[in-house]
């Protein structure tokens, strides 16, 4: 099957790249965004979906750091 | 005394490290992908971009094979010192808690600091001061949980490049014996080139190993 994980900055975490997206989109006349952050799609095919936790928790993501999500 | 240095493919400051160790004892270079430490007395993670720092920095190269010598190597109390990418990977296999995240500023920093030494380990002794130059993008360290006794380096006040937590340099475990920081001791070993403050480190590990 094929999987998507979203991972993402875990929150209260300082995320300077949000905020240098969120300060750039005024300069280009987007008004009224907020809480921006930017984080990373890995998109892969297994075949046993059990699995893919395990794969989040020991590699895809940093716990400590970054939340993620499974999107099947 | 023979120190070890791990060579990962993307590590470019492998060969700075070893020749900064074989200024006060024997070394050699160790390939990622073998598995023994060749009786090595101290090992040494350098900086570099292991494995391309895919996914996130150190989290690919903490699984290579020679890492799990070191991790075990490290458990059984040998002294391993984690320099920039290396803390990074140290953080990443768990022998150090914490994690690097980008530097506040988002920008490559290439500078020389001073670092505090606040904490003793077999990589350390605390009390002095240390002229030691950084060179990193991810060099934020990030650790809630962290007890304040295992904080080795700090920055000198005014000189945090990196928005770390408690202006944190540098880290060990519990037990002392395994040390990270993001400044370069290895190219701070000769004073024609600004400071040789770096050694400290290497002679340090000798120290404790020779006596």
């Amino acid at each position: 099957m094929r999987a998507r994980v979203l991972i993402r900055p875990k929150e209260g975490i300082l995320d300077p790249q949000g905020i240098a997206v969120e300060r750039a989109l005024p300069a280009l006349g987007f008004s009224g965004v907020e809480n921006v952050h930017v984080g990373r799609l890995v998109e892969l095919d297994v075949e046993d979906e059990s699995q893919l936790d395990s794969m989040c928790q020991k590699l895809l993501a940093n716990p400590l750091i970054e939340d993620y999500e499974i999107l099947k | 005394m023979k120190f070890g240095v791990v060579q990962f493919p993307g590590s470019c400051d492998h060969r700075d490290a070893l020749a900064a160790a074989q200024r006060v004892a024997d070394a050699e270079l160790l390939w990622h992908g073998d598995h023994s430490l060749n009786g090595v007395d101290a090992m040494i993670v350098p900086g570099g971009f292991s494995y391309g720092d895919y996914l996130r920095v150190g989290a690919i190269a903490r699984f290579s094979p020679l890492m799990e010598s070191v991790i075990a190597f490290a458990n059984e109390g040998g002294p391993v010192l984690g320099i920039c990418n290396g803390f990074q990977v140290l953080c990443e296999a768990h022998l150090l808690q914490g994690a690097l995240l980008p530097n506040t500023s988002l920008r490559f920093v290439c500078r020389q600091v001073d670092i505090e030494v606040v904490g003793d380990s077999q990589w350390s002794r605390a009390g002095e001061t240390l002229s030691i130059p950084v060179k990193h993008t991810t060099g934020r360290y990030f650790a809630p949980d962290l007890d304040p006794a295992q904080v080795v380096f700090r920055y000198a006040p005014g000189q945090n490049p990196n928005g770390s937590q408690d202006d944190i340099a540098g880290v060990r475990n519990e037990a002392g014996n395994v040390v990270g920081l993001m400044p370069h001791p290895e190219h701070a070993v000769d004073a024609l080139t600004g400071s040789a403050d770096g050694l400290h480190l290497f002679e340090s590990v000798l120290r404790e190993r020779v006596g």
